[in-house]
């Protein structure tokens, strides 16, 4: 069932860089529910590679308006939708549809985050999904809000000198129904969320995990073991925020070392030999690990 | 004795911005996603309180921008609502980039902009700078003096918009606070006979059909950019024959022969003004007052300025021998933009003209600086440098 939906509303073989785990969220997502979808998206690594005029990859309707918009796109659509449901203006089966936006780190945490803010806050009834592969990769690797510390990027060639911003928790300050962390590596879980925020009556957030092969330095073969690894070693933790009650959804069986994870890419190269930042970043990671336990029901 | 029609319109004191609100809900708008800013903001209060009364049966969408204002109003047109927006100034500039993508969809998304200068320094009072700074976005614009013309041309303009041939967003530019404060009499007409003028509204995409998907908004590259632009071109060229003809049809309502520009006195006038908005009114007094004195002066008021009717013009201004053309923008280190079209559309006839810059920052210009303008022309008093009446 879910193979023949993907199939139908993502197509396979996009213009995606080797190794690029975008699809595979996208398609997985889009899989978890039975009724129409109608998706708008932000410029970026999805809509690049997915909309080149005249092919079309998307087999629901989709929508693109520009970089910082893709929220409040979407929440015209589903007004558009609630107003012309009202009037009886529909076409039958139009009734069931839903709503979801789709934009990297950069249309989400930075020039998009007014507009997704906006349309969390009015309560329009959307899934935000925003696929976070750590900076600006479409434009060639720049750093974003979302860059973690100590990251080299072509902006940030001597390593990013800030953390990245806490969207989980910025978006659970909008008080908003649903909203989850996960990863490409773990698509059961990715799954069950998704199933979950569109269910969810008002708006609903999904911040996955997306390696980029380019961006990061690594094999395309590795996406998804890098993916796995910044699980294990709760760089990335899987968790749900359900009507403001924190759950961990998954938990690694050995936590492993930071450094594990951060040897696997380039972009951490320039830190590895430094003690004193890795030791940071292990310490950042533990601290975080901590508090999303002590937030968390068990 | 001729049978007298029964009335179809009720006389009401409102400013243009209710007269507006009104023209939003007879349309029977049904998504209106907006932001406020002065002036604009009796517009989309109005047509709030409409909606909350049950008196129009619509959406609103209070965004947090105008940037969103334009972006929601884009996803509402793209799902086949009926939608419109007001603004002006800061918040048309701050929305200018989605205003160029809303033409580029083909979207016929109707906004009112209450004409509002832009900063800095800052200023909330009118001039035009804000509209005429996204002339070149692919937006049909009309300039109307007032209140009534406001509500009229507001109506007119979304069925242009709207129809299949031309399917572009549209704007109606009124002078802020000038026409949208000042309460004015205001002839409403009949909803039944305005509902029948829009009549049934056939969006430009099929987006919510669960059976065939579609995209809007693909990626273009160098093979294709390039016609995309071209269709909009046409689509634009065609809006002067579907003015006329919808023109035609809102007549029958409204008795009123509106043109792409209004001539005033015009047909035998030696020498001639020509002026958008508010200031053609008090331009009107003062070429009745004068052609009382048996000169033989005239106005021009554009109300259509994209597309540009060129030929049109040149053929109403072909015989007056001297023409005053004041604007309420800048250009800066340029023409201004009102004369560069009127110098263009009479480039080739030997008619001297005179440019004039006026009414910045909401200053005011008396009947005697109009009065000033007729006299400096009889004079002959014509050069290349901008005049500014200040």
């Amino acid at each position: 069932m879910a193979g023949k939906l993907n199939k139908q509303k993502l197509a396979k073989g996009t213009r995606t860089c080797a190794g690029c785990p975008i699809p595979v969220i996208v398609r997985q997502i889009l899989a978890q529910t039975d009724a129409p979808i109608a998706a708008s998206m932000a410029t970026g690594c999805l809509e690049v590679t997915t909309t080149i005029y005249p092919d079309n990859a998307w087999g629901i309707s989709s929508v693109h308006n520009a970089f910082e918009n893709a929220a409040t796109t979407i929440s015209g659509v589903e007004t558009a939708h609630k107003i012309l449901a009202k009037k009886g203006k529909l076409q039958s089966g139009a009734e069931k549809f839903k709503f979801v936006a789709f934009g990297g780190d950069g249309g989400t945490y930075d020039i998009g985050f007014q507009s997704l803010s906006g349309a969390v806050e009015r309560r329009h009834n959307f899934l935000y999904v925003c696929y976070d592969n750590g900076a600006y990769q479409n434009t060639g690797n720049q750093r974003s809000s979302a860059t973690p510390e100590g990251v080299k990027t072509e902006t940030t060639p001597l390593g990013k000198e800030t953390p990245r911003k806490d969207m989980m928790k910025i978006m659970a300050g909008h008080n908003m129904p649903y909203l989850a962390q996960a990863a490409v590596h773990n698509l059961s879980d990715l799954v069950v969320k998704a199933k979950k925020a569109f269910e969810t009556k008002g708006p609903s957030f999904l911040l996955v995990f997306s390696p980029c092969v380019p961006g990061w330095g690594y094999s395309p073969k590795d996406t998804i073991r890098i993916s796995e690894l910044a699980f294990e070693t709760n760089f990335w933790p899987l968790y749900e925020i359900e009507n403001g009650k924190y759950k961990i959804t998954a938990k690694p069986t050995v936590i492993k070392p930071v450094q594990e994870f951060l040897k696997t890419q380039k972009r951490f190269d320039h830190l590895l030999k430094d003690e004193q930042a890795v030791k940071e970043i292990q310490d950042n990671v533990d601290n975080g690990w901590r508090e999303l336990n002590e937030m968390s029901i068990e | 004795m001729k049978k007298e029609k029964t009335k179809n319109y009720i006389i009401k004191p409102m400013s243009g911005g209710e007269a507006a609100a009104e023209a939003l809900r007879q349309i029977g708008i049904e998504v209106m996603a907006s932001y406020p800013i002065t002036p604009q903001s009796p517009i989309i209060e109005t047509f709030s309180k409409m909606v909350a009364d049950g008196r129009v049966n619509a959406e609103t969408i209070n965004v947090e921008s105008e940037h969103s204002a334009m972006s929601a109003c884009v996803g509402s047109a793209v799902a086949g609502a009926k939608t419109a927006t007001a603004s002006n100034s800061q918040g048309l500039a701050l929305m200018s980039e989605i205003v160029y993508v809303a033409s580029g969809l083909r979207l016929p998304i109707l906004m009112a902009i209450t004409n509002r200068a832009l900063s800095a320094p800052i200023s909330i009072h009118c001039d035009h700078s804000d509209s005429m700074m996204v002339r070149d976005s692919g937006w049909i614009q009309i300039y109307t003096e007032n209140a009534q013309e406001f509500y009229e041309f507001l109506i007119l303009a979304f069925k242009i918009a709207s129809r299949k041939e031309i399917s572009l967003p549209i704007m109606v530019m009124a002078d802020g606070f000038i026409s949208t404060h000042q309460l004015e009499k205001v002839a409403i007409f009949d909803d039944k006979a305005i509902a029948d003028f829009i009549g049934e509204y056939n969006a430009p995409y099929d987006f919510l059909n669960p059976q065939k998907p579609i995209l809007v908004g693909p990626f273009s590259v160098q093979d294709s950019h390039f016609e995309f632009k071209l269709s909009q071109q046409k689509a634009i060229e065609r809006v002067p024959a579907i003015f006329k003809e919808e023109a035609k049809n809102f007549k029958k309502i409204t008795g009123k022969d509106y043109k792409f520009f209004e001539e005033y006195r015009l047909k035998d006038a030696n020498t001639a003004i020509v002026v958008m908005n508010s200031t053609a009114g008090t331009a009107k007094e003062v070429v009745d007052k004068l052609r009382d004195k048996g000169e033989k002066v005239g106005l021009l008021k554009p109300h259509l300025f994209r597309p540009f009717p060129y030929k049109e013009i040149a053929e109403a201004l072909k015989k007056v021998k001297k023409i005053a053309v004041l604007d309420r923008s800048m250009s800066f280190g340029a023409n201004p933009p009102l004369f560069a079209e009127i110098n263009q559309s009479l480039a080739g006839t030997r008619i001297p003209i005179q440019k004039y810059v006026f009414g910045l920052g909401g200053r005011a210009i008396f009947e005697r600086q109009i009065e000033q303008v007729f006299a400096d022309l009889k004079k002959g008093k014509i050069d290349d440098k901008i005049k500014y009446i200040q």
